[in-house]
């Protein structure tokens, strides 16, 4: 008996290796890598050469002040982007499960930025707010109208490219938050609402004693795949102010990182790594605190 | 409060597109539910009974007719405003608060002139939580909770706010065999101490024989008969009242009158005065059957079940509808399961004739 299940598991192994190897070769021995590179002080790709091991890279990397701006634009984007999409998709698919007519309308409509690429969607966000010589952009016209005064979204003052950004980034996310609360929503079983009904319950009252919880266990999926890929966030600001992200003043965590591999101050592999390194120790932080505050509160 | 139906209808939309004709659910219902009574409303899946509750809910609106509680016209009243008490088929807790809170939610609602204190509010759940004997579960949540107990959690949210009518939709359905005896008991326990007009739904006539003041027979959105569970059993309007009541079923024959004579095959099995020739459905209930060595009827005998109260003589019969004739009878008989044939006379009041065209009762001396 033994025996037989031994050797099952040791079949059961042989299936799952392909799946191991490349887990192990494309995933797990990069990590590790990544890891061992952050020590390796001035590591060189090419003659795989380095001086010493120690903390150089990170002592390096917090006193950038390019990663520190880095770092102030990524929380500024997850703190306002995360909780302000979640809120209005929320928003949109109550009101979108609770119309009858074009309802598959709406839906579409609101799906689309899904299925847009981004660089086409960052595309159509330059024209509607760049300032060039010749006009001042869609936006900038409705501001005039109310008489505020033309404002360059792209090159200009800090708080309007933030702005932007985060319009930019609350816009692409929601459809996908849209969808997976739409479907909570009506995944909710009527006769919860019946009940309420037939007890006096008022609108507000059912939807937060009872629809908010019932949903809640989606609504925290989303807070937290939200707060991660925020904080993953690069291609939405290339899109928007081109490649060279230090000198707008708007780069992201990862966007230093790419820069540090590639980019025109390219071939530091190791400040790369340590950069990668705290990225990771930040979301992992943020999502075992939100997974902590989600046990508390996610009712069932 | 009394309940008053009148000329209730309630019509939907056809979905069929080749058929754009309504489906009648609920047609033309006229009835007067007594104040303090548990009213069982029976019928097959899909005649309207349900329907039925969520009209008198408020639920549902009627597409003509009204609903009058005690002298309240209550047909345009939104459920809330009511005064109405609501069990769901499936319980419908809030799975995320503990029974406490469930109970306590219709009371939270209350506004104005009739907000409750929180001291109040917690001893009229503890009231209705005791009344269903769930007080030693208030912490819980319902997934914590059997069936039969979620049942009771459900029945005390109806009855905290103290409704005037209670409604219960299927509210046996859900639990095993044993717990709903247990319940059916305990349903009618509630009723009668709090005196709450009650109306109840179920397909199973035996739950609704068993408990209720007066049965509501329904088939396809009309109601057939209205009584107490004995008369409607003992008096059946028509065939489908008749097989739909009783278990083992009734026994339903071709036969004939002929000179004032019940025909069931070639034999004359029963006299009966007053009936024109004519082709009829007999029905026989089970207990009807009276074993007698030269009785006027004959079945080709096929087994006999010992049920220790009674016994069940299992025959078959050329002019039977159903496959097998099942009489039941008193162990004080003996039947030999060898035998080829066993004859019965029969008890006329278990005898009932109906038209072959219309299925109405036909009714003899």
């Amino acid at each position: 008996m033994m025996k037989k299940l031994k050797n099952s598991s040791w079949k059961a192994f042989l299936y799952l290796l392909p799946a191991i190897l490349f887990l192990g070769f494309f995933m797990v021995y990069p990590l590790i890598d990544v890891f061992v590179y952050s020590f390796e002080e001035g590591y060189n790709s090419a003659s795989q050469t380095f001086y010493g091991v120690g903390m150089y890279n990170y002592s390096y990397v917090l006193h950038d002040p390019y990663f520190l701006q880095a770092v102030k634009n990524t929380f500024i984007l997850v703190i306002i982007t995360v909780p302000l999409s979640t809120g209005l998709a929320l928003l949109i698919s109550v009101g979108l499960s609770s119309i009858r007519a074009l309802k598959n309308l709406f839906q579409t409509v609101y799906f689309l930025p899904y299925v847009t690429n981004t660089l086409a969607v960052g595309l159509v966000f330059m024209i509607l707010f760049k300032k060039t010589a010749y006009s001042d952009g869609l936006i900038n016209l409705f501001l005039h109208w109310f008489g505020a005064g033309p404002v360059d979204f792209i090159d200009g003052p800090y708080w309007a490219k933030m702005f932007v950004l985060c319009f930019y980034t609350v816009w692409i996310v929601m459809p996908f938050k849209i969808l997976i609360l739409t479907s909570a929503l009506s995944s909710v079983n009527p006769q919860y609402y019946q009940a309420a009904k037939v007890d006096g319950t008022s609108k507000m009252r059912t939807f937060f004693r009872i629809t908010l919880p019932m949903i809640s266990p989606m609504i925290f999926y989303l807070v937290i795949t939200g707060f991660i890929g925020a904080f993953k966030a690069y291609s939405d600001a290339v899109a928007l102010f081109g490649t060279n992200l230090n000198a707008a003043g708007m780069n992201t965590i990862v966007g230093y990182v790419y820069d540090m591999l590639y980019g025109d101050s390219g071939g530091y592999p190791s400040y790369a790594s340590a950069a990668a390194i705290l990225l990771f120790a930040i979301v992992l932080t943020i999502t075992c605190i939100n997974l902590l505050i989600s046990k508390k509160k996610v009712q069932y | 409060m009394e309940v008053v139906l009148q000329n209730l209808t309630k019509k939907f939309p056809s979905r069929d597109k080749k058929n754009h004709e309504d489906v009648i659910a609920v047609n033309d219902f006229t009835f007067t539910i007594p104040d303090g009574k548990l009213i069982g409303l029976l019928g097959p899946s899909g005649c309207g009974k349900s329907t039925t509750l969520n009209l008198i809910s408020g639920l549902q609106k009627p597409t003509s007719g009204k609903i009058f509680f005690g002298e309240d016209d209550v047909t345009e009243l939104p459920p809330e405003n009511r005064g109405i008490g609501l069990v769901f088929q499936n319980y419908a807790l809030y799975p995320h608060l503990t029974v406490k809170k469930n109970i306590l939610f219709p009371l939270q609602n209350l506004k104005g002139r009739d907000k409750l204190s929180k001291e109040e509010m917690l001893e009229k759940a503890y009231a209705a939580a005791k009344l269903v004997q769930i007080d030693g579960l208030m912490d819980r949540k319902p997934g914590e909770l059997s069936g039969g107990q979620q049942q009771r959690v459900a029945i005390a949210r109806a009855l905290v706010k103290m409704p005037r009518v209670l409604l219960l939709d299927e509210p046996l359905s859900n639990l095993d065999a044993r717990l709903r005896l247990q319940t059916r008991e305990e349903i009618r326990r509630i009723q009668r101490e709090t005196k709450i007009t009650t109306i109840f739904v179920t397909h199973d006539q035996e739950e609704a024989m068993s408990i209720s003041d007066m049965i509501v027979v329904m088939k396809e959105g009309v109601v057939q008969q209205i009584g107490k569970p004995q008369e409607v059993y003992d008096d059946p309007t028509n065939l489908f009242v008749a097989k739909f009541l009783g278990t083992p079923p009734i026994n339903v024959f071709e036969g004939r009158v002929k000179d004032e004579k019940l025909m069931i095959g070639d034999e004359a099995v029963l006299t009966v005065s007053g009936v024109k020739d004519q082709e009829v459905y007999v029905g026989i209930r089970p207990e009807g059957y009276v074993l007698q060595e030269n009785g006027p009827f004959s079945c080709n005998l096929s087994g006999v079940e010992v049920m220790g109260r009674d016994i069940s003589v299992v025959c078959t019969n050329a002019a039977c509808m159903s496959q097998t004739v099942r009489a039941i009878i008193g162990t004080e008989y003996k039947v030999d399961p060898d035998d080829q044939t066993v004859r019965f006379s029969l008890k006329p009041e278990k005898v009932f004739l109906f038209r072959k065209d219309t299925e109405e009762r036909i009714r003899f001396e």
